[in-house]
């Protein structure tokens, strides 16, 4: 299974924010949207960073007046970034070693989608519920 | 007026495919506590099932009993099939609208990717499905033929459809004669002259997408030799770093199989069927007259993605190889549905958790969902389309909850069914199908198989005296 099939579900709409927004803005937004991180685009819609809520509370944790900073200044600029083509248990597997809990993901440097830990687990958990469901079929056991 | 879900107002749900994830959908909606639920449950062919009728292989019976837990949902009072009603051409999306508060679409992927490549679409290169439909009796693919008279026969792809085509031209007449596969295929096999077989993975075996019983059983066939090629089961060093870190003990288990192919001494069984890996066809080549006489492929090597898959990308090595039959089978995806929203890239309706969105503005449309490979693509196993329906059935409720439904002008059950009848009067009930059904197995019981298949719609209607 690929990371495509998380994002056929997800509607295809990701949350984005610019490098020049303030922090005050872009928590407006996660608040808003109930979501835990954000693809910073540059203005051609191409990804330049993430900004997630552990960055928020790391520089938060240093710095009080962090509300009129720009996102640019504490984003996390090295991202992974995801192709639809890439396998799910390949993805989850660089996500908990590496601890990250979003990913991008591009077609051709367009953003496309995002996968969050949350998606993976889930199609994973799916997956594997719906292969004991079937292997019950299978033996005769009515679940 | 009162929310629709009670004894006196039941909410109405029209469900547009029965496969699984149709009567799972209809199963979940049946299992919501205080919810009065009828659940009309539409098909384009007379029979229900789907794909466990017409894609699961006849020689894997056993998945086939997953249809005593589709009927268990049948047999619910709130639930009708309408069989052999067409949305598009016998009812419209405007009818459903009349007719139902909520309307969902388990159309499936009934379409399969193409592999881009020159030749393509020569005489004798199909679609792995098309083989699989017609072996299987759909009423669509029984005028469809292939050319059993070759001797080498490539599969392209990996894939349980893949896996599940060259199993079944590997298999004896007399393996096949006891299975329900078609009698026009049965007859056709018996004829078949193919010795080679060819399946053809992009990746490497840790990649492939086939488990574990079904790459296990190819080297159990009686009338079949299987071959591997050390250099091509071995896994390279992405492979083997990425498996001595966290490799699972399936994936292992996949390698150490496939191994022991490639060092199996073929046993002089009538056909040989070679497993090869890290290839991709270029190109197929075309006889005198259009033709498909064999395929260019080009050596893969693999590379890790920046999320640690490891993707396969073509080395500058080609090599020929012949083949009279060609089977691709290198992904499937859905068929757009006139009316409703689309995601062409994805190949799935429009959608967020199973509520279809409008295009525009990404918003969900009142009353109309998605479920299964149409919601998520051909991904999973049958069971898989279980939760996939649970979260597609938790939003609907979630909606019912808001009042977010369609308000039918005609939301009276006899008001559908009136409908349904007069426009299209062949229509089939699930009583009509039980019928079809203890006649398939009965003929079959004869013959001493699972049930013998009626493969034209005309033949069905007859059966049940029309």
């Amino acid at each position: 299974m690929n990371i495509a099939s998380i994002l056929a579900r997800k509607g295809g709409k990701v949350a984005t924010c610019r490098p020049e927004q303030s922090i005050r803005q872009v928590l407006a937004l996660l608040a808003e949207h109930n979501i835990g991180a954000l693809v910073v685009v540059d203005e051609s819609g191409v990804p330049a960073g993430m900004l997630s809520e552990r960055d928020v509370v790391r520089e938060a944790a240093r710095d009080e007046r962090l509300f009129a900073r720009s996102v640019a200044e504490i984003m996390t600029r090295d991202v992974i970034v995801g192709v639809p083509e890439d396998d799910l248990r390949a993805v989850r597997r660089t996500m908990t070693e590496r601890r990250i809990r979003h990913v991008p993901v591009v077609v051709e440097g367009r953003l496309v989608g995002i996968v969050s830990i949350g998606d993976v687990v889930k199609a994973e958990l799916d997956q594997y519920l719906g292969e004991v469901d079937t292997l019950q079929m299978q033996v005769g056991v009515r679940p | 007026m009162a929310r629709p879900g009670t004894e006196g107002r039941p909410l109405r749900v029209a469900v547009i495919g029965a496969g699984p994830a149709g009567f799972y959908t209809a199963e979940h909606l049946f299992r919501q506590p205080g919810l009065a639920v009828q659940v009309d449950l539409y098909d384009r062919l007379p029979t229900p099932y789907g794909l466990v009728r017409f894609g699961v292989a006849p020689d894997h019976q056993k998945i086939k009993n997953v249809t005593a837990a589709f009927d268990r949902t049948a047999a619910h009072a709130g639930f009708r099939f309408f069989g052999h009603v067409e949305l598009g051409k016998d009812v419209t999306i405007e009818d459903l609208r009349a007719h139902y508060h909520q309307i969902v679409y388990t159309t499936g992927a009934q379409t399969d990717r193409r592999m881009g490549i020159p030749g393509e679409d020569l005489r004798g290169s199909h679609p792995a499905t098309d083989f699989v439909a017609w072996y299987n009796g759909h009423p669509d693919y029984r005028e469809h033929r292939f050319d059993l008279s070759q001797e080498r026969v490539a599969v392209v792809g990996v894939g349980n459809v893949a896996v599940d085509v060259v199993r079944i031209l590997c298999r004896t007449p007399e393996e096949l004669a006891v299975t329900d596969i078609s009698d026009d295929a049965l007859a056709a096999l018996r004829e078949s002259r193919v010795r080679e077989v060819y399946l053809l993975g992009r990746r490497g075996p840790a990649q492939a997408a086939f488990t574990n019983p079904e790459i296990r059983e190819l080297g159990e066939l009686p009338g079949a030799d299987v071959v591997a090629r050390p250099d091509e089961v071995e896994p390279d060093p992405l492979t083997r770093a990425e498996l001595e870190q966290g490799g699972d003990r399936a994936t292992l288990k996949k390698v150490e199989i496939l191994r022991e192919y490639a060092r199996r001494a073929p046993l002089g069984k009538p056909r040989t069927l070679i497993i090869r890996f890290l290839v991709s066809p270029v190109a197929l080549h075309s006889g005198e007259s259009g033709e498909v006489v064999g395929l260019r492929i080009v050596r893969n090597e693999l590379y890790a993605t920046a999320a640690g898959t490891l993707q396969a990308r073509p080395t500058d090595r080609f090599e020929e190889l012949p083949a009279g039959l060609v089977f691709r089978s290198v992904g499937y995806r859905g068929v757009p549905i006139p009316g409703v929203p689309f995601h062409d890239a994805w190949g799935v309706i429009l959608n967020d958790k199973g509520r279809v969105l409008e295009p525009d503005t990404r918003e969900p449309r009142s009353g109309e969902y998605a479920a299964g490979w149409i919601k998520r693509g051909p991904t999973g196993v049958i069971g898989t389309n279980k939760p996939d329906a649970a979260e597609t059935v938790a939003c609907m409720v979630e909606d019912l909850a808001r009042d977010r439904v369609l308000a039918p002008s005609e939301p009276e059950s006899g008001a559908a069914l009136a409908l349904v009848q007069q426009r299209q009067p062949q229509s089939v009930s699930w009583p009509d199908w039980q019928r079809l059904d203890a006649m398939e197995v009965a003929r079959g019981r004869a013959a001493g198989r699972p049930r013998v298949k009626f493969t034209r719609v005309e033949e069905m209607l007859a059966a049940l005296g029309r």
